[in-house]
């Protein structure tokens, strides 16, 4: 069979909702798309575990502690489902995790931004995980089978990364004025970073065009951003808080609310690297890989002798 | 009123000091084998595949899997099979196949009309 009959039996099968799984013929291109996409949102589950591990240990009460701790491990989790669906790809672990490593692939740049008080624990949870379900809901459906197995059993798990969150600030709102500015302080930080995770606008952005056609993406930047303020906007009022944005506004017309400019001058040099924590989030990755290697061969060697054992024994 | 609020820049302080550029990647000579997990999710039903992940030997592979995929009471038990062993049929042979049970609706037990008055069958 011609490469165009079987890009047009691949195309047939994405635009009737037949999903694409691993033996099934591809386009390189979207071999290639996908295990970036999937690698680059599996290594943004790990790293998304540094900023809120770091409060584990100062968390206000045993109740909040295990709620993070919790949480932080569904991250853990979330990255090898994500690792386990680039696999089926024909990309290795090892690879992945060296491009992580040298700095050659992303990951979210949310996450190069620093943690400096409780209430950032409420704001992650709320704003971040908030964005990042959205992103994630729409990825159930994505045509690579793998992928959206492993989307859907995330989301089951993220529902509560965000009621957490939005909770723990609700109590903060609640509480003394120094907690209520705390509050306020955090939202203050993580809103517009926030904004800034579902990527550069649809005008700028390069990959998104083919990106819908293959039903990787089935909405656009633009169009999961403004789903994010509305629902935010809303949810704000409840906290009895303020978005940081004198621009957000109810526009009756378009029956959505308007809202600022992101600073894309620090959007991309976060993306490049001159975020406030990139390099430490780099470090700290690198430090847990070679300090577990002794580990990991050991586990090894252990596993080895014991199939040896058993092979004697059965001789 | 004038009110502090104290951050903790310990911890997660961004640091200026760069060696993004000069790290050096090496082979990982200690992966793990790739291990296929099933879960049965109740007593009573099939074990049903949830999904794949790295271990040194079986054993490992079912504490992983316990941590990984039964956090939320989502199975009672485990099977783990190394991901070599599995043999897929080929997609390509699909015609072959399952079109033969296509043309044979007879398998099915809506193909016969029966009066209404016969129940339970
Ligand atoms: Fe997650
Ligand atoms: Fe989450």
């Amino acid at each position: 069979m011609s490469v165009q009959d079987l890009e047009k039996i691949f195309q047939d099968a994405i635009d009737s909702e037949i999903k694409i799984e691993p033996k099934n013929w591809m386009p390189d291109a979207y071999r290639k798309t996908n295990i970036r996409q999937i690698s680059q949102h599996a290594h943004s589950e790990i790293v998304g575990m540094l900023p809120e591990g770091n409060w584990i240990s100062r968390a206000p009460s045993l109740k909040r502690k295990a709620i993070l701790i919790a949480k932080v491990q569904d991250e853990a989790g979330h990255g090898l489902y994500l690792y386990s669906a680039a696999e089926t790809l024909g990309t290795s672990r090892d690879e992945m995790i060296n491009d992580l490593h040298s700095g050659k692939a992303k990951y979210s740049s949310i996450f190069n931004y620093p943690t400096l008080t409780w209430a950032d624990m409420g704001a992650v949870g709320w704003l971040v995980d908030g964005a990042a379900i959205l992103n994630q809901v729409m990825l159930c459906r994505t045509s690579y089978g793998p992928y959206a197995r492993a989307m859907v059993r995330i989301c089951k798990e993220e529902s509560f990364h965000q009621r957490q969150g939005f909770e723990s600030l609700l109590v903060l709102s609640q509480g003394t004025e120094e907690q209520k500015a705390m509050c306020q302080d955090a939202i203050n930080r993580w809103w517009w970073p926030s904004l800034m995770m579902f990527g550069p606008k649809d005008s700028e952005s390069t990959n998104s065009d083919q990106s819908m056609k293959w039903k990787i993406k089935r909405k656009t930047n633009d169009e999961l951003r403004q789903q994010f303020v509305d629902m935010i906007a809303e949810q704000i009022k409840l906290l009895g808080m303020q978005l940081p944005d004198d621009k957000l506004k109810w526009n009756e017309q378009r029956k959505h609310n308007d809202f600022g400019e992101i600073n894309w001058a620090e959007f991309w040099a976060v993306v490049k690297g001159n975020g406030p924590c990139n390099k430490q989030r780099l470090e700290a990755r690198r430090k847990a890989h070679e300090e577990g290697k002794w580990v990991r061969e050991a586990a090894m060697a252990y596993a080895d002798k014991k199939a040896n054992q058993k092979k004697q024994e059965a001789a | 009123m004038n009110i502090q609020i104290r951050k903790f820049y310990y911890g997660d302080i961004p640091e200026e000091k760069s060696s993004a550029s000069t790290y050096k990647t090496e082979h990982d000579t200690t992966a793990w084998p790739l291990w296929e997990i099933f879960i049965r999710s109740k007593q009573g039903l099939d074990h049903k595949h949830v999904g794949s992940l790295h271990a040194a030997d079986a054993q490992m592979a079912i504490e992983n899997a316990r941590d990984v995929y039964t956090r939320r009471q989502e199975g009672v038990s485990i099977w783990v099979v190394e991901s070599k062993y599995i043999t897929a049929s080929n997609p390509e042979e699909a015609g072959e196949l399952y079109e033969p049970a296509v043309d044979k609706i007879y398998r099915h037990p809506t193909f016969y009309n029966l009066p209404d008055e016969v129940n339970h069958m």
